[in-house]
């Protein structure tokens, strides 16, 4: 199959290269992930500025802000914020950030640019379907963004869009032309993370290079291989509760409907419910967050075993504990859902299924901590971040054990104490995953060039702060009963005390923000001015630092490596111990053949 | 005050690494090379940093809980409430012993291990008997876990209708609450959304026998050590009843009915008079009394001093007002609300009187 790729290659780049063909109708998987980075960072930017707004709101009800007016127009008129512009900053917040920033932004940019190189590819198996699948994606981001500008408002029932909210216009200005962008967005957006994950999975599949067998692989590829197959799995019934949600809202239909009477008539619909809605959404909203988590794993595993330099503690046992993520994942969404009115038996099922998902986690990060012991730490930004994932993940994993127990879920169900959780263990830490990976591969991205280093502590460091100063109080004011999604608490004097901390919560948020400008001026930057890196300025072993550093279609100018060992061989000594395998150097990348002072593992 | 303290400690942190940049910059041969990798003077800087940043961590819980500890639910006004803390508290102490105890290894290995070019790591790959150790112990923590929460999840749930358990109904609207009581027959009439007209606003079926004694009412009062079984409607969107104070949650779901029962321990007055309450209270009052002095200094309408009530507030996101969609909760002694209930109308009485 190398060989196929190879003579399809051979004459694919003696094509002539216009400006649409390289830079805008790219069907070159590192054009695409850089096309897939900065969209999703352009997104992040929008994302996180409504982020701002809202806890501008929440921290300070009773003041005007002149910023609501510039932002908001005719819904932030005199400073005050319209509380239904607050829950479309929310929803919008939520869609943009888990499926165009962490969905697209992470797995597409990384997916892209890694399975081939790190594989031993040319490029994926369809560059052209890998070209419409990020143009299919630009429209979604497009038709999102557009959304914001509609007269009565852009969708505004939540993230998780349950009807009967989100299908009725009169139940609030949200529901109208805005849900409708919404829905057709997202729709687009799923046909595109398709054919995206089709893509990555029959390129894993059949396009490694000689010798690179699936227990060769770099935890990357196993956890961009799974995340697709996920993908593929459960975003279809995504589509398929948007299309019957469009047909509620659009053409009379009760799937979702049953006995409603709102502003002062009775509609037609009957028989339908909304229970079901939240079942087919959570069987892909659940998945989602592993979409959203198990790239950065995978990232972070990589980069952790390099800058640590030894192998990955544990490898097959991490693959099995991915392997075992993915599988659970599809089974656990009705944890979202306990007090739902479901059936209590299936609460039941579903806390054994989602404590059970605790297990394959806690191996994985006893393993990322066993990868650090007695290492050789290089302290590189990507790998702060690295150790930043482990901390959050932890600290937003522990607290999943107590939203996943259905009796304790009854009193923190919707509560701030959820919003901490999920933004600790999924947000923040596959950000942290997302910019490991981009201080790491930014050589790859950029042709050679580096990041500046000292930007990107300064960077590490006031994120880490931020994020835990951000989200550790945030825990409490959930178990104090403060629900989410409220546009202020000045309604029950019961929570009066509970502003002070929304202030430094905000405090935090907008310090935060401010340290992912050192992150955009040190990209935009290094982007033309980096400094030149060597080859393989990590010492890293897998293929990818052996391809051309300048861009060309093929990644290899000659003929394509072949693989002889896994690609974890970090600090391997020789046989009698004496010195490194390759003498004086502490690595021993992929394509080198096993040497005659080496004792071959089981790799 | 909390949020000025929060800026020093970060200025004082970036200084402490500008600082520590500068000490380690000064003390660098000017020879070394000017690069964008780590080089161990980073790794120096960066895994002392590491070990601040485990103590920062514990420092910023340690703070919470000692600032914010106050803010958190006061004892449980159920009986079901006390085993849901009872478990919340087990697994909190569990999470704090594994997340303490995990943060510390991953930070101080990152310290300890910090890299230099005179060190070696060590290749170790794998070892099935550490990996064993650390794929049991949480199966059996987990296990104990789940069982715990299970058994405490089935006796919330599931209602034992020999109890006799008296029912109410609370139904759901954009954006406000009614409560229907099933009077002395202790059944509500059949209701569907169709049948709302005028002051039946709860669309309750006139004609059903069963209906004739219902009181619909927009406080709810629940007698002390009775099992109520509220029966949940929504007229137009999901909504979701939340009374945190009885550890009671159910969303209102158009088109079907769902339920939830506890049983009230403590009364509103009781409650009051407990200590935590009284003490969140007082603050509360406190914010609110200078909260006061602006608004009169800016000639607005004072707020009022608050009082502690039980409150049912809605917890799913229902549209503009959502923030603002809630119900007093009273829980009085068997003969108050008895009282209390005698002076409400039936359904049948409001309708005539119309």
């Amino acid at each position: 199959m190398s060989e196929h790729a190879n003579n399809h290659d051979d004459h694919g780049h003696h094509h002539k290269e216009t400006f649409v063909t390289k830079y805008i109708f790219s069907q070159d998987h590192k054009m695409i992930s850089k096309q897939y980075l900065i969209t999703g960072l352009f997104m992040g930017i929008i994302g996180i500025a409504m982020s701002l707004l809202f806890r501008l709101q929440l921290a300070w009800p009773d003041h005007q802000f002149t910023i609501y007016e510039i932002f908001l127009g005719k819904w932030g008129e005199n400073g005050v914020m319209d509380p239904n512009v607050y829950l479309s900053l929310v929803t919008i917040h939520g869609t943009i950030m888990v499926f165009f920033v962490l969905t697209a932004g992470l797995s597409g940019t990384f997916s892209n640019l890694l399975i081939p190189l790190q594989i031993g590819a040319r490029d994926m198996a369809s560059g052209f379907l890998n070209m419409i699948s990020y143009w299919l994606f630009f429209l979604s981001s497009v038709i999102m963004v557009l959304s914001l500008f509609v007269e009565a408002g852009p969708a505004a029932a939540g993230w998780t869009i349950y009807p009967p909210l989100s299908a009725l216009p009169q139940a609030m200005p949200g529901s109208g032309a805005g849900m409708t962008l919404w829905l057709v967005s997202m729709a687009i957006f799923i046909a595109s993370s398709l054919l995206g994950s089709l893509n990555y999975i029959v390129t894993v599949l059949n396009l490694r290079t000689k010798g690179m067998s699936m227990t060769r692989l770099p935890l990357t590829i196993w956890c961009f291989f799974l995340t697709a197959i996920i993908g593929v799995v459960s975003f279809p019934v995504l589509l398929s509760a948007a299309l019957m949600l469009i047909m509620d809202r659009s053409f009379g239909t009760s799937f979702f409907l049953s006995d409603i009477y709102i502003a002062g008539e009775v509609l037609h619909n009957q028989g339908g419910s909304p229970v079901l809605f939240e079942h087919l959404f959570w069987f892909l909203g659940h998945p989602e967050v592993y979409i959203v988590i198990l790239p950065a794993m995978g990232l972070v595993s990589e980069i952790m075993a390099t800058n640590a330099r030894k192998p990955i503690f544990g490898y097959r046992a991490m693959i099995a504990s991915v392997l075992a993520i993915a599988f659970l994942s599809t089974i656990v969404w009705g944890h979202h859902m306990f007090i739902t009115g479901m059936n209590p038996f299936l609460g039941s099922v579903f806390t054994f299924t989602t404590l059970l998902i605790a297990i394959p986690s806690a191996v994985k990060a006893f393993n990322w901590i066993t990868t650090l012991w007695k290492g050789n730490l290089k302290m590189n930004p990507a790998m702060l971040f690295s150790i930043g994932f482990v901390s959050t993940f932890i600290s937003g994993g522990l607290t999943g054990i107590i939203l996943g127990d259905s009796a304790l879920d009854i009193n923190v169900h919707d509560t701030m104490f959820v919003v901490a959780h999920f933004h600790l263990v999924m947000g923040i830490s596959a950000l942290y995953g997302f910019f490991a990976g981009v201080y790491h591969w930014f050589p790859i991205m950029f042709e050679g060039r580096l990041l500046n280093k000292k930007l990107g502590y300064i960077h590490f460091w006031i994120t880490a702060i931020g994020a835990y100063g951000v989200f550790f109080p945030m825990h409490f004011i959930g178990m104090a009963g403060l629900p989410r999604r409220y546009y202020t608490n000045t309604n029950f004097p019961y929570f009066d005390d509970l502003l002070e901390v929304n202030v430094v919560i905000s405090v935090f948020a907008f310090i935060t923000a401010a340290g992912q400008l050192f992150f955009l001026y040190n990209f935009i930057h290094s982007m033309f001015y980096g400094k030149m890196a060597s080859k393989n300025p990590w010492d890293s072993t897998t293929l990818e630092w052996t391809a051309e550093v300048k861009h060309i279609h093929g990644n290899w100018d000659g003929p394509i490596p072949e693989v002889h060992r896994w690609s974890y061989d970090y600090s391997k000594l020789n046989k009698d111990n004496s010195d490194y395998v390759l003498p004086g150097q502490d690595y021993v990348p992929q394509h080198i053949p096993l040497q005659d002072n080496e004792d071959e593992l089981m790799h | 005050m909390t949020a000025f303290l929060i800026i020093l400690v970060i200025i004082l942190f970036g200084v402490a690494i500008w600082q520590m940049n500068k000490v380690f910059q000064l003390s660098k041969s000017p020879k070394s090379e000017n690069s964008e990798i780590a080089s161990d003077n980073d790794n120096n800087t960066q895994g002392y940093l590491m070990l601040a940043f485990v103590f920062f961590i514990y420092g910023n819980l340690a703070y919470c809980f000692w600032e914010w500890g106050d803010v958190m639910l006061p004892v449980s006004a159920s009986e079901h409430g006390i085993q849901i803390d009872q478990l919340m508290l087990t697994t909190m102490i569990l999470i704090f012993i594994v997340g303490i105890f995990t943060q510390w290894l991953l930070h101080y290995f990152a310290f300890v291990y910090r890299g230099s070019k005179e060190k070696k790591a060590l290749f170790y790959a794998e070892n099935h008997r550490l990996e064993f150790i650390w794929t049991i112990i949480p199966v059996i923590v987990l296990a104990a876990l789940i069982i715990y929460g299970l058994f405490t999840w089935s006796d919330i749930m599931y209602v034992d209708e020999d109890e006799d358990p008296m029912v109410v109904e609370l139904y759901a609207y954009q954006f406000d609450w009614r409560a229907r009581y099933a009077g002395n027959d202790n059944t509500l009439g059949e209701a569907n959304v169709r049948l709302i007209e005028g002051v039946n606003q709860l669309g309750v079926d006139i004609s059903d026998p069963n209906a004739q004694d219902d009181k619909v009412v927009n406080e709810l009062h629940l007698p002390l050590g009775r099992k109520v079984l509220f029966k949940m409607r929504s007229q137009d969107v999901l909504h979701s009843a939340y009374m945190p104070h009885f550890r009671a949650q159910m969303n209102c779901v158009p088109g079907m009915i769902t339920q939830f029962a506890f049983t009230p321990s403590m009364t509103t007055n009781d409650m009051r008079m407990n200590d935590e309450v009284i003490e969140k209270v007082e603050y509360i009052n406190q914010i609110r009394t200078e909260k006061n002095i602006e608004l009169l200094a800016k000639g607005e309408e004072v707020l009022e001093m608050y009082e502690f009530d039980y409150l049912l507030l809605c917890n799913k996101i229902c549209g503009s007002n959502h923030f603002n969609m809630q119900m007093k909760i009273v829980v009085d002694t068997e003969e108050d609300y008895n009282t209390w209930l005698a002076e409400q109308a039936t359904i049948a009485e409001t309708i005539k009187n119309k």
